[in-house]
């Protein structure tokens, strides 16, 4: 990144109330140019919030939220991003061609209408009614609206949700296609595989706040990555667990069963505190439970 | 390159998108173009010919009348639907994320409203003279249609509040509640002279009544100066646009707060 080059986006220590209820709770994030970054999280995590914030669709309740060094609602920032939300429409009567050429209108240098629209794979369904698409064509459809001002940026909220294989495939080249272009991107999702396959760097986020950040592999690395199972023999003692890195730890009537990464060490640390076990089992966990166990590892048990 | 794309060729785009999604809407472009001729064919065709004691004829009053009715309800069924239903498919919620100004989406509104509005009258003046036999100048017509036109505010004002207090569901019905009965109690469906005791002392209260002077006047009839009319509907329109605004901001608390 060059001195010239302000952040893509700028986060610093941004908070977001509802009511009484906070979905960010102090983020702090700096995305450069070229980045491909994922935001994952399970549902509720903060994630379409941060997004809100980071366009300037949502105010921030604390902190600061830049686009391009601008505030996020500065037409000139926006100008240079482009949007596909979790939760918009558009009108149902126009065709993507018609809606494409009006939303390239607003951007200062936007792509051919043919472009956008064989980029996000929707040319076959190009003159039909937007109201007759499919859910997964509807996502193409918001995915050539937010390439058409061939933007520096993308932000998707979201963007597979309701996407049938192909789709997502279509989906996946296309965002490879627009990384390799040298354009920024920016992600959220609930599947750690979709952040490993594209992303370059994940957030993740939980409750409001970023619990990680790191490369896919140096993330995988860190989470939990195996299964421990046991039935207990006797009873267990109490705070048998205290700072050992076990998380979604589970235990009734003697079955115990929790995550960890370094197994070796835990079990050794459990014999050590005098804790008689069988039924022994360790396996691997799937990648679903290894993010699990990076959420909910403040989680008390 | 410029940072920002020019605003003339994006509002020009954006009335043309306009135009052509509610033209694509027969329950919005049929209504606002066939119900005027078809109202106008059962309260005024059988009078049509007929002129009033003071020398006005009946058939241009009537018309005139029923294009004041079109171009309101133009305006308060084109926003207070369009509106509601935009907001409900959180097509806002998308354009608020893209560089296009909200003046910019708006004001195509309000032109695509006012061509739309244009159109509903040509086409009623159109069938009064053809198939009515209305006999009056063409600057007595173009008279008419600028006024009404230009005295639309209250009615884009009302449109707006509808849009933005109600669902789309609620919205036509809200639209339909409103605006009918108005029309009716301020004399666009027939004389006012013609009305029940009480609605004759209501009418002069009303937005349409003083929105109906305007094309009245045009026309010959005798009516309230025109300044009298102009004075009342910027006191409606000042008062629907405070209840739309007032429901825009709380909307807009909920939505992007």
């Amino acid at each position: 990144m060059s001195f010239a080059a302000p952040p893509v986006v700028e986060m610093n220590a941004v908070t977001k109330r509802y009511g009484t209820v906070e979905a960010v709770r102090g983020i702090s994030l700096r995305i450069a140019p070229g980045e491909i970054v994922a935001m994952l999280g399970p549902n509720g995590a903060g994630k379409t919030t941060s997004v809100g914030l980071m366009l300037g669709l949502r105010t921030p309740t604390s902190g600061t939220v830049r686009l391009f060094g601008l505030p996020p609602t500065d037409r000139r920032a926006r100008s240079r991003a482009g949007v596909m939300l979790q939760e918009s429409g558009t009108t149902s009567v126009l065709t993507p061609r018609e809606i494409v050429r009006l939303f390239g209108t607003y951007y200062p240098a936007p792509m051919p209408t043919e472009r956008a629209l064989a980029l996000a794979g929707l040319t076959d369904k190009a003159d039909a009614r937007i109201g007759t698409l499919s859910g997964g064509q509807r996502q193409r459809l918001y995915l050539a609206l937010a390439v058409c001002g061939d933007p520096d940026v993308l932000f998707l909220d979201e963007p597979t949700v309701g996407m049938d294989v192909e789709a997502r495939r279509a989906f996946v080249t296309s965002i490879q296609t627009l990384a390799a272009a040298g354009k920024t991107v920016l992600f959220t999702t609930h599947y750690l595989r979709e952040a490993e396959e594209l992303a370059r760097r994940i957030v993740v986020i939980d409750r409001g706040v970023v619990i990680a950040d790191a490369a896919p592999r140096e993330l995988m690395g860190r989470v939990a990555a195996k299964r421990v199972a046991f039935t207990v023999v006797g009873a267990l003692p109490a705070g048998v667990f205290a700072g050992l890195p076990v998380a979604a730890l589970a235990s009734a009537n003697g079955h115990v069963r929790f995550l960890t990464g370094e197994p070796e060490s835990v079990l050794r640390a459990l014999f050590a505190r005098g804790v008689e076990l069988r039924d022994l089992e360790v396996v691997g966990a799937d990648l679903e439970e290894a993010f699990l166990s990076l959420t909910r590892r403040e989680e008390p048990a | 390159m410029s940072a920002v794309a020019p605003v003339l060729p994006m509002l020009l785009a954006q009335t043309r998108s306009e135009l052509v999604a509610r033209w694509r809407v027969p329950a919005f472009s049929v209504t606002s173009l066939a119900l005027p001729i078809l109202f106008y064919t059962f309260f005024a065709l059988p009078f049509a010919r007929q002129t009033f004691p003071n020398g006005v004829s009946v058939g241009a009053y009537l018309l005139a009348s029923f294009a004041a009715y079109a171009v309101g309800s133009v305006m308060v069924y084109g926003f207070g639907i369009n509106v509601a239903i935009e907001r409900a498919q959180k097509v806002d919620v998308l354009m608020r994320a893209t560089p296009v100004p909200p003046g910019v989406v708006i004001t195509a509104k309000v032109i695509g409203a006012l061509v739309f509005s244009l159109l509903s009258v040509i086409v009623l003046i159109i069938y009064g003279v053809v198939v009515a036999g209305v006999r009056q100048d063409l600057t007595v017509w173009a008279n008419v249609t600028a006024r009404l036109l230009v005295g639309s505010l209250p009615f884009v004002s009302l449109g707006f509040a509808i849009g933005y207090s109600a669902g789309p569901n609620a919205a036509p019905a809200l639209a339909n509640i409103i605006y009918l009965p108005l029309s009716f109690a301020s004399g666009l469906f027939m004389p006012v002279s013609q009305l029940p005791g009480f609605v004759q002392r209501m009418a002069p209260y009303l937005p349409s009544y003083h929105y109906g002077q305007l094309a009245w006047s045009a026309v010959g009839a005798p009516t309230e100066p025109i300044g009298v009319s102009l004075a009342w509907l910027a006191g409606y329109t000042a008062l629907f646009l405070a209840i739309a605004v007032r429901a825009y901001r709380r909307e807009e608390t909920r939505k992007f707060g």
